[in-house]
């Protein structure tokens, strides 16, 4: 390897780089208690709803750096509506779920349409309802109950569903199911990187370099194996990574394998291109902000079970933190760029910087600055380096 | 001999991986119009760039020699103080502000805070006459019509007290009679005293309007000729220069392709305008198109060629449609949707590849699959190494210049860009192509190129129909010529029967007067 795939390689992955950079900085300043199978866990509970948000957020950004700035107050309003629904009406946990799932999908097409069809700027389409859904479910819950929040936390089918831990041990003892799937997942990884490096160069195309792709399967075995071996220290696997692993995993390949993902970049890149080329635009924007209102609907209900209860704050700033998520994970603000992966990463960059930030007691304000900043550079970082390729 | 105003020596400029230009020489003499030839991506912009100070001082090697003094521009600014300056082929106005604001955009007259608006419009006014147009300075740019955007642009350039005026590519979106008005305008800067140098593509103009020519290919400045020797210099001879060999023809020769039977009618075709839903803008057109058969529809600006194509085309403009469109002698109830009408097998290749043809920020292979995705995917699911297969393949069968289809459109010249865009529809597999202005802003070499892949098209039995604002192309790859004008269908014609002179006066019989 030459110095210039060197350096095109760590542009590439920069911000894999600064988040590895920044977790060791992290390992020092908290003298290694970043690096404890509980923080671990914290991580992945505190954060599940950045990727589920971040999934559906991207898509929306993808078809021309659109948002949705509804999905935090939709979070609280789903909340308020799934705790009464539950424990006030006495609804089966199912049909509650069945319920609030259909109000989100009703929102989500009310939503798609407006956006979609009747051309309402989506900003301002989700502006109303971040201004209206707060207020609505605030309501609804101070109309229920005395102290404005209703406890879930009898509720056990629900939680099991959303917190909690699968094949619970107790703590510090090893998680040996954690383990294994971790190994799997590891061994999975590497098997798809070569499998697809080696059908590629029988039909003579273009494929990595050895030592790429076994860095490729490498880094991405160990993250696995890292988090995993965490995690088998810290009780098991939370039901919380199942789903967000299982809304990665799904937008993943939908963005980098379907048509519909396929169709989104492009209506990004160029809409009227992509008019012209005979996809239909306007379906693309609506599944956008149905999709993000399903996600939404999921996220509430993680949400909900993570703090047993419902509260007016729940949800507050999450369309912030997805957006944020977004962007510091290099999908472009003007639309047409990103991907899950990296949408990941930069949730997890974030992530680890709260994460730290905390473990360091620092005050909860300078927290806000640090974040700000931190936003503020990666796009300057994005922008810089597109710009030094030209 | 006149005093030179200005020499470029030696100048280099590389790009990462590319030396764009390599040790240019440029003089242009006071009060003369130089023009600048050659092929896309042979470094005349680049080679501009570096003149106006878009590429500073410093980044490239070699002096720039203005009026007897060495230049080091850090920006563009610096060049216009000097009175260079440069208006570039794309049209840089605002739509929704005025002519008047938009010529003193960062220019603007009157003190920091408190701009002059009187000056400003009475000034912008002295200028708009300077270039023949009568228009209210006080008018919104988007009201008035390419032509007369491009005079504004002229007049913004005159505002800024140009001494040195540089044209790119200036009537590569203006209608023949625009384009010729605007050339004389040209020549009447130049009886003032005016010098300029015009970048262009289309070879009459150059011969009418300049005085020397130098011709640029592959970085390098390759002659200078002068157009007042003895003998008129031909558009062969500049040719030559350019691709660097001898075209001794133009247009490929179609030989051997039997015309069958007519595939797609289009019968009293009427579309209207979408925002002005009583305006026609495609007035009872009929048409038809035989397989194997070039047709070309020739029309100026406006004429509603595009219109009509994208009417066609899945109703993808306009409103109110009413005609029959038939294919294969069944009429087609077409709903208004670009899918439907890529099912039926019609294919329409964009005027404006950039606009709302190629998605730049994607790379050769996605846009190539675009039209067709299903043909190479099961079930929704993409097969990438299918998708990467046929990318090679056309890029291959249409001799796109690139290191690799995974490069993004952006990145390549005007002429790849094009022949990716034929690429993308040639892989949906069409029996009908619409090719409106395939061999716009695009070189010589790339323009043969392009006519014999028209030639394959029509080979293989495909209705092709070519829209085009030149009319040497619509007389040299055209079976049959439709004309256009104001939406009406005013003339057709065999193209062996078809002149420069009769295309014309079909449409000045028409009524208007072009």
């Amino acid at each position: 390897m030459d110095k210039k795939t060197i350096t095109a390689t760590l542009k590439k992955n920069a911000m894999l780089v600064v988040l590895i950079l920044v977790y060791l900085f992290f390992m020092i300043l908290t003298k290694g208690s970043i690096f404890k199978p509980s923080t671990f866990r914290a991580l992945f509970n505190e954060n599940a709803y950045v990727y589920i948000l971040g999934c559906g957020m991207m898509m929306c950004m993808l078809t021309g750096g659109n948002i949705d700035l509804s999905c935090g107050a939709f979070v609280c309003l789903l909340g308020a509506i799934g705790s009464v629904l539950m424990v006030i009406n006495g609804i089966p946990v199912g049909v509650s779920l069945l319920i609030l799932l259909g109000i989100a999908v009703a929102y989500g097409c009310g939503l798609g349409f407006l956006v979609a069809y009747v051309n309402v700027p989506p900003w301002i389409a989700t502006l109303a309802g971040y201004l209206a859904f707060r207020g609505l479910g605030t309501s609804i819950l101070t109309k229920n109950s005395s102290t404005g929040s209703i406890s879930v936390g009898t509720k056990n089918s629900f939680l099991n569903i959303f917190s909690r831990t699968l094949f619970e041990t107790p703590e510090n003892t090893l998680n040996v199911p954690c383990l294994v799937v971790g190994l799997l997942a590891a061994a999975a990884i590497i098997f798809m990187v070569f499998n697809t490096r080696a059908s590629r160069l029988r039909k003579g195309y273009e494929a990595d370099s050895v030592g790429t792709a076994a860095a490729k399967a490498g880094i991405g075995a160990a993250a696995i194996l890292l988090v995993m071996g965490k995690l088998a220290y810290a009780g098991g696997i939370p039901t919380v990574l199942v789903w967000v692993a299982a809304v990665v995993l799904v937008y993943s390949f939908i963005t980098s394998k379907t048509t519909v993902g396929r169709h989104f970049y492009v209506v990004g890149g160029n809409i009227e291109a992509a008019r012209l080329s005979g996809v239909n635009t306007r379906r693309i924007m609506f599944i956008a902000y149905l999709n993000m209102a399903i996600l939404t609907s999921i996220s509430a209900m993680i949400m909900l079970a993570r703090f047993t209860a419902a509260n007016a704050d729940a949800g507050k700033n999450f369309e912030m933190d997805a957006i944020s998520a977004c962007v510091v994970g290099g999908v472009s603000a003007s639309g047409g760029a990103g991907t899950v992966l990296g949408m990941v990463i930069g949730a997890t960059l974030i992530g680890v910087i709260n994460k730290g930030m905390t473990l360091i007691s620092l005050d909860a304000n300078w927290q806000r600055v640090v974040k700000g900043f931190v936003l503020l550079a990666a796009v300057v970082f994005d922008i810089l380096s597109k710009k030094r390729e030209k | 001999m006149a005093k030179i105003l200005l020499e470029m020596k030696n100048i280099t400029k590389t790009f990462p991986g590319v030396k764009a230009l390599d040790n240019v020489n440029f003089q242009v003499e006071e009060g003369e119009i130089h023009a600048l030839v050659g092929e896309n991506g042979a470094g005349k912009s680049t080679l501009m760039n570096v003149l106006s100070g878009i590429y500073p001082y410093g980044t490239y090697e070699g002096d720039i020699v203005y009026n007897g003094q060495v230049c080091k521009f850090s920006n563009i600014k610096d060049s216009e103080k000097l009175g260079i300056v440069i208006i570039h082929q794309e049209l840089a106005l605002v739509p929704e502000m005025t002519i008047g604001e938009n010529m003193y955009l960062g220019n603007e007259r009157g003190k920091k805070f408190a701009i002059d608006w009187n000056t400003t419009y009475a000034e912008a006014d002295k200028y708009l006459r300077m270039v023949g147009l009568e228009e209210s300075s006080k008018v919104q740019v988007k009201t008035i019509g390419t032509g007369k955007q491009q005079l504004v642009e002229i007049a913004k350039a005159l505002a800024k007290q140009a001494k040195l005026l540089i044209l790119d590519e200036p009537t590569s979106s203006l209608n023949e009679e625009d384009s010729r008005a605007l050339l004389d305008l040209m020549l009447g800067f130049k009886k003032q005293g005016m010098t300029m140098i015009i970048i262009t593509h289309k070879l009459n103009e150059v011969a009418y309007v300049a005085d020397k020519i130098t011709v640029v290919r592959d970085g390098a400045t390759i002659e200078t000729i002068d157009n007042h020797g003895p003998e008129p210099v031909s558009e062969e001879r500049i040719i030559k220069g350019m691709v660097g060999r001898e075209m001794t023809n133009r247009f490929p020769p179609r030989e051997g392709v039997k015309i069958g039977d007519i595939l797609m009618e289009v019968d009293h075709w009427t579309v209207h305008h979408p925002l002005y839903p009583e305006r026609k803008v495609v007035d009872d057109v009929s048409i038809n198109v035989r397989k194997g058969e070039v047709v070309g529809i020739y029309g100026l600006m406006g004429a509603g060629r595009t219109e009509l194509a994208m009417s066609i085309f899945g109703q993808s403009y306009g409103v109110n449609f009413s005609g029959e469109l038939k294919i294969d002698g069944k009429p087609v109830k077409m709903k208004k949707s670009v899918t439907d009408a890529i099912k039926h097998r019609i294919a329409y290749v964009t005027e404006d590849r950039k606009g709302n043809g190629l998605v730049l920020s994607q790379s050769i292979r996605v846009n190539t699959s675009l039209a067709n995705l299903d043909e190479i995917s099961t079930n929704t699911v993409i097969d990438q190494d299918k998708e990467y297969a046929v990318a090679e393949e056309y890029r291959k069968k249409l001799s796109i210049k690139t290191p690799s289809v995974e490069q993004l459109v952006g990145n390549l010249s005007g002429g790849n860009q094009q022949k990716v865009l034929l690429a993308k529809w040639m892989f949906a597999e069409p029996d009908i192509m619409i090719l409106d202005e395939p061999t716009r802003g695009i070189d010589v070499g790339a323009k043969y190129e392009i006519y014999c892949i028209i030639n394959d098209l029509a080979a293989q039995g495909k209705c092709v129909v070519m829209i085009s604002s030149e009319l040497p192309e619509v007389l040299g790859m055209s079976d049959r010529i439709y004309i256009m004008n104001e939406g009406k269908m005013v003339g057709e014609m065999k193209a062996s029967e078809a002149t420069q002179e009769n295309i014309m006066a079909a449409i000045l019989r028409s009524g208007r007067g072009a």
